[in-house]
């Protein structure tokens, strides 16, 4: 045991501590800590009434048996007893307790949030600091719920202490984090951006962390803390070292300020000319300093500094449009990327991973080449070399993707098995992306298999197949490479793979040197045929047949191979079937069947490479980028260039032009139905790329589609993409309505940060009323979270809400908008009368404007039954013998809204022969009329 | 900051924050993860790792390792001096602090991290502020004694 513990000496507490660690084994802890759990247990409810001290000390050893990792399910009760005490430090060890084993009991939570508001209420600085820590360390959603709007007030009020103020500040960042809806924007934002300008640093330090989070969602609220922050850092950064007292750190002014300054700023575009001209004078002495001689010796002086010159490097990059600036950041880099610190190195390899992006500096990222191949050769570190390939890939282009292919080949032979399966994707995308000569192409890829052929999966072989069959200039070099790859004793399966299916197509163009004639080409296929897996022999199987084909001369043997026992008596069922059918094929079908049906494969169709999908699933999207995407990015019109993208359409109509980039040109616009399931294809709904969190992304593509199948039906799937589904079932009655929506995560990992908003244009929400609660922020995979909307229609209305969710997947920022499926027929009661009473009230809503007709084209076919169905589901009463035409439908039904009912009335007359119908809608009301036809017109 | 642990040699967790909600299972995988996956790893290598989709900053002081995850943006470096400021803040309060000071007054640890970090952000960077507040503490108990 040590001497004597700082502070209080709770000397039960230390014995316990010291017996815990005496024990020698697991089962002598747990002994001991069951002892001291019962006797514990019978103090709390012995008839003796513990004083404080003996509580707090209690409490104490529960918390420390809790953080060894046991469970602990009491206690509470005397924790939050503590609470209330006058007593400091009993008072602090339960709000410890507190925080630490947070429970869920709502009586519980009752006690402590009245524990917290006394706190906070009792104008004693420490005690208000302890409960705000509270607040801060729980940051449940019933916490944000009782004081996210008390906290603001005690954050800009004027008379409270700096110490306060710097609790508050991170108490409501962590709130907004969690419950971002329960904390309202309101009049106390702007004083917060004035915390800025506090004097004191630790209060401005907490306040832009706060304002950083709440800027990234409102950046508009904040917008002036930009010219605050510009004017703060150029204070720092130009104050002498000592200027700043006990906020220089290691001769550097205030070097986490800085930092998050620089961040703050990073959620902004550049600034106005004025402040600019301030901001990159800031970070041009920044950048000066990184070359001034170190003012200390130690690591934590040159950490700090660095902290920040990366830091603003970081803002260079994510303004994007100083090209001086770019590339001083480069040279910078540069000059750790050999600084002897692996720290250092391994963040300017990370750094200059996003500057080989920008156009600026492209150019000046790679003359680095030559220090990046050696890191790669002679880091010992595997993360250092992971980001040594990442940077090799990103600085990639033409002028120099054969030197970096080949390095990466090298050095795949001696790669850490944790990181070969990206190695040998990047190499092959690089090598189709910059292949000149495709010869060079199939070197690469067969090296690949050579060197690694386990890494290499389907996406990749198959690639190189799609290719070799698409170009006819390569196929005579590949059969050739691939003939003499397969003369290695030993070769990989996937070789054998490629070689037999390029073989089987091509082999006839070397089939004139005598050295791979006919016969040794199958002699040698056959030869590697029984150590091969079942799917590998199928594909041989095929090749033979090809053969049989190309090579008259080698029928025959072809044939005997078929025939024998361990073919066509073969266990697998697959191998079996293909003996039989290609030796009857061989057998019967005349030569000119043959050629007919074992023609050479046709072109694959272009598409994207199904092995970048495969690299941006395994490492998110956004690390895959590369210059020529983000310039698609920058110009739109390139979108609509030569290789069409399918979103385009969806991207030129918002301000974030990057809502192409995951889907490329890979698949077709999909009209209806589910969305591609080809690789990256789901990506079109995804916004990854996109900047501020805040921006909502545009409709995904078949949004309306989905939209208009809702408008007769309650239920069903509204969204899927590759990673989320979202499910509806909806309830209405009158003017009032319920709808849950359920989101599916499709995915095997976490969704972060998962915020659905439901977006009601200005018009829209004064005749639509939308409550709903949050969901919980992380969904897990393969879970589903609801949502329960509750709906009031108050008034008529047109326009559909926009359902918007946010989340984090993997690392991406995801961000997908769907029209949520409320339209105003949902409101409608069904009205049963007779065919006098239809008429007569037809004929009273004559007046022009309450009528609306639309005559249309049938989109599906035109079933009765099916018409009925939907007329029912659009809500109406279907209104049977009452139209003279008995081919005709009638409905009458009552919209509810909360201020009025209407009265509706609708014909719907189809023309069989024509394939075509008439609607006639009348209301008592021109807008609920047109709305009324138009959604219903869609439905035929 | 997402979360910080503070863990011995020998793969004994000392001290846990976490600034995100999670269940206390997984917390217990997310610590059994990166405990081993720090401990395998060389001294001399670099202080940064990919984890998941958060950046793991760690460093050894002596017996004990402080290691913190941070998320994709989050200035690494600073996270290192973050490191540095509380084993510094530790050491002054303590003494020269040695892991039996941080298992004996582990509540004292917990106290000191809260007045210098609050829900994962730098809340007071100054040493001589956050040490004023816990002594301040220190006090009042003595008043009440």
């Amino acid at each position: 045991m040590p001497a004597v513990s700082k502070g209080d000496g709770m000397r039960g507490l230390a014995v316990f501590i010291s017996d815990i660690r005496n024990c020698k084994s697991k089962e002598a802890e747990i002994k001991r800590i069951n002892k001291e759990l019962a006797n514990i247990r019978s103090k709390f409810k012995g008839d003796k009434a513990l004083d404080g001290y003996s509580k707090k000390k209690y409490v104490c050893k529960l918390l420390f048996i809790f953080l060894l990792g046991h469970d602990i399910d009491f206690g509470h009760m005397e924790a939050v007893n503590l609470l209330s005490s006058n007593r400091y430090t009993e008072k602090q060890i339960g709000y410890l307790f507190i925080s630490v084993l947070v429970n869920s009991n709502s009586e519980l939570i009752r006690l402590i949030n009245n524990a917290i508001k006394n706190d906070l209420a009792s104008r004693n600085p420490t005690f208000m600091g302890l409960a705000l820590h509270c607040i801060a360390n729980v940051g449940s959603r019933e916490m944000a719920e009782a004081f996210a709007g008390e906290i603001p007030k005690i954050l800009v009020a004027g008379d409270t202490m700096d110490s306060v103020k710097q609790s508050a500040a991170l108490c409501l960042l962590r709130l907004y984090r969690t419950s971002p809806d329960l904390v309202p924007m309101g009049d106390w934002t702007s004083r917060v951006v004035h915390l800025l300008n506090d004097q004191h640093l630790g209060v401005v330090t907490a306040a832009t962390s706060l304002i950083t989070t709440l800027a990234q969602k409102n950046p508009e609220e904040f917008k002036t803390s930009v010219s605050l922050a510009v004017s703060r850092l150029s204070r720092i950064v130009t104050s002498a070292s000592t200027d700043l007292q006990d906020y220089t750190y290691y001769f550097v002014p205030a070097p986490w300020l800085s930092v998050k300054l620089l961040r703050l700023l990073q959620c902004y575009p550049p600034p106005e000319p004025a402040v600019r001209g301030r901001l990159t004078e800031c970070l041009e002495t920044i950048l000066n300093k990184a070359q001034e001689p170190p003012k200390s010796k130690k690591v934590q002086h040159s950490n700090a500094k660095n902290a920040v010159l990366f830091e603003a490097i970081s803002l260079i990059i994510h303004h994007d449009s100083e090209p001086n600036l770019l590339v001083r950041a480069c040279n910078q880099l540069g000059q750790f990327l050999q600084h002897r610190e692996t720290n250092l190195r391994y963040l300017a390899l990370e750094s200059m991973c996003t500057l080989a992006s920008s156009e600026f500096s492209h150019e000046a990222v790679k003359t680095h080449i030559e220090t990046v191949i050696n890191a790669l050769k002679t880091e010992r570190d595997v993360s250092v070399r992971q980001r040594a390939v990442d940077l090799l890939y990103a600085m990639c282009d033409r002028s120099n993707a054969q030197q970096i292919v080949a390095e990466m080949l090298s050095y795949l032979e001696t790669a850490d098995y944790s990181i070969r399966e990206e190695i040998v994707l990047k190499v092959a995308i690089l090598a189709e992306k910059y292949a000149v000569d495709y010869t060079w192409y199939v070197d690469t890829i067969l090296n690949l298999i050579r060197i690694a052929g386990d890494y290499v999966s389907e996406e990749v072989w198959y690639r190189v197949i799609q290719i070799v069959i698409n170009r006819d200039d390569v196929q005579g070099y590949a059969a050739k490479t691939v003939f003499e790859a397969l003369q290695a004793p030993a070769c990989h399966e996937n070789l054998v793979k490629v070689g037999g299916y390029i073989l089987g197509e091509f082999g006839n163009l070397i089939a004139g040197d005598p050295r791979s004639s006919p016969l040794i080409q199958f002699s040698l296929l056959h030869s590697k045929f029984h150590l091969c897996s079942v799917p590998t022999r199928a594909l041989l199987l095929s090749t033979y047949i090809k053969f049989v084909n190309l090579f008259p001369e080698v029928k025959a043997t072809i044939q005997d191979v078929l025939r024998s026992d361990s073919q066509l008596k073969n266990a697998d069922v697959e191998l079996q079937q293909r003996a039989v059918e290609y030796l009857r094929l061989s057998t019967i079908a005349s030569t000119d069947i043959l050629a007919t049906v074992l023609e050479e494969m046709p072109p694959f169709p272009e598409r994207e490479s199904s092995i970048l999908a495969k690299l941006k699933k395994k490492k998110g999207p956004s690390t895959v980028t590369d210059l020529e995407e983000t310039k698609r990015e920058r110009s739109a019109d390139v979108n609509g260039g030569a290789e069409p993208a399918p979103a385009s359409a969806s991207a030129a109509s918002t301000p974030s032009p990057s809502a192409d980039l995951l889907g490329l040109g890979a698949v077709p616009p999909a009209p209806t139905g589910p969305p591609p399931s080809s690789g990256g294809g789901g990506g079109l709904l995804v916004d990854v790329f996109s900047d501020s969190a805040s921006a909502v992304a545009p409709l995904a593509p078949g949004s309306e589609d989905n939209f208009a199948r809702f408008v007769c039906k309650n239920n069903g799937v509204l969204f899927e993409n590759q990673l989320l589904q979202i499910g509806l079932k909806s309830e209405f009655r009158q003017n009032l309505g319920r709808m849950f929506i359920f989101y599916g995560n499709k995915t095997s990992t976490q969704f972060l940060n998962f915020t659905p908003t439901l977006i009601c244009s200005d018009g829209l929400q004064s005749n639509l009323n939308l409550q709903t609660k949050p969901v919980d922020p992380t969904v897990d995979g393969g879970a589903q979270v609801q949502q329960v909307v509750n709906i009031e229609c108050l008034s008529d209305f047109s326009e559909a809400p926009v359902l918007n969710i946010q989340f984090r997947y993997g690392g991406t920022f995801q961000n997908v908008s769907v029209k949520l499926p409320i339209t105003l027929n949902k409101f409608f009661q069904p009205t049963e009368m007779a065919s006098q009473d239809f008429f007569q009230r037809w004929k009273q809503l004559s007046n022009p404007q309450q009528e609306v007709q639309n005559i249309f084209k049938a989109k599906h076919p035109m079933d009765t039954e099916i018409t009925k169905a939907k007329i029912i589901g659009f809500g109406s009463a279907l209104l049977e013998e009452v139209d003279p035409n008995p081919a005709n439908f009638v409905g009458a039904g009552i919209i509810h809204t909360k201020t009025t009912q209407i009265g509706c009335l609708l014909r719907l007359e189809p023309n069989l022969q024509a394939q075509m119908y008439r609607l006639t809608v009348r209301t008592s009301k021109d807008t609920v009329s047109q709305r009324l036809c138009g959604l219903l017109s869609e439905q035929f | 900051m997402q979360f910080m642990l503070l863990f011995s040699r020998q793969g004994k967790l000392r001290l846990q924050k976490w600034y995100v909600p999670l269940s206390d299972k997984e917390k217990k995988k997310i610590t059994r993860e990166l405990v081993q996956t720090v401990l395998a790893r060389k001294p001399k290598m670099c202080s940064f790792l990919e984890w998941r989709d958060l950046k793991i900053v760690y460093k050894r002081y002596a017996s004990l390792y402080f290691c913190c995850a941070i998320e994709d943006q989050d200035n690494e470096l600073i996270t290192l001096e973050i490191i540095h400021r509380y084993v510094e803040l530790l050491d002054k309060y303590f003494g020269s602090v040695c892991e039996l000071d941080i298992i004996f007054n582990f509540e004292k640890a917990y106290f000191i991290l809260d007045e210098f970090l609050l829900g994962g952000e730098v809340q007071e960077t100054s040493k001589k502020n956050v040490l004023k507040a816990i002594e301040q503490a220190d006090l009042l108990q003595e008043d009440a004694k």
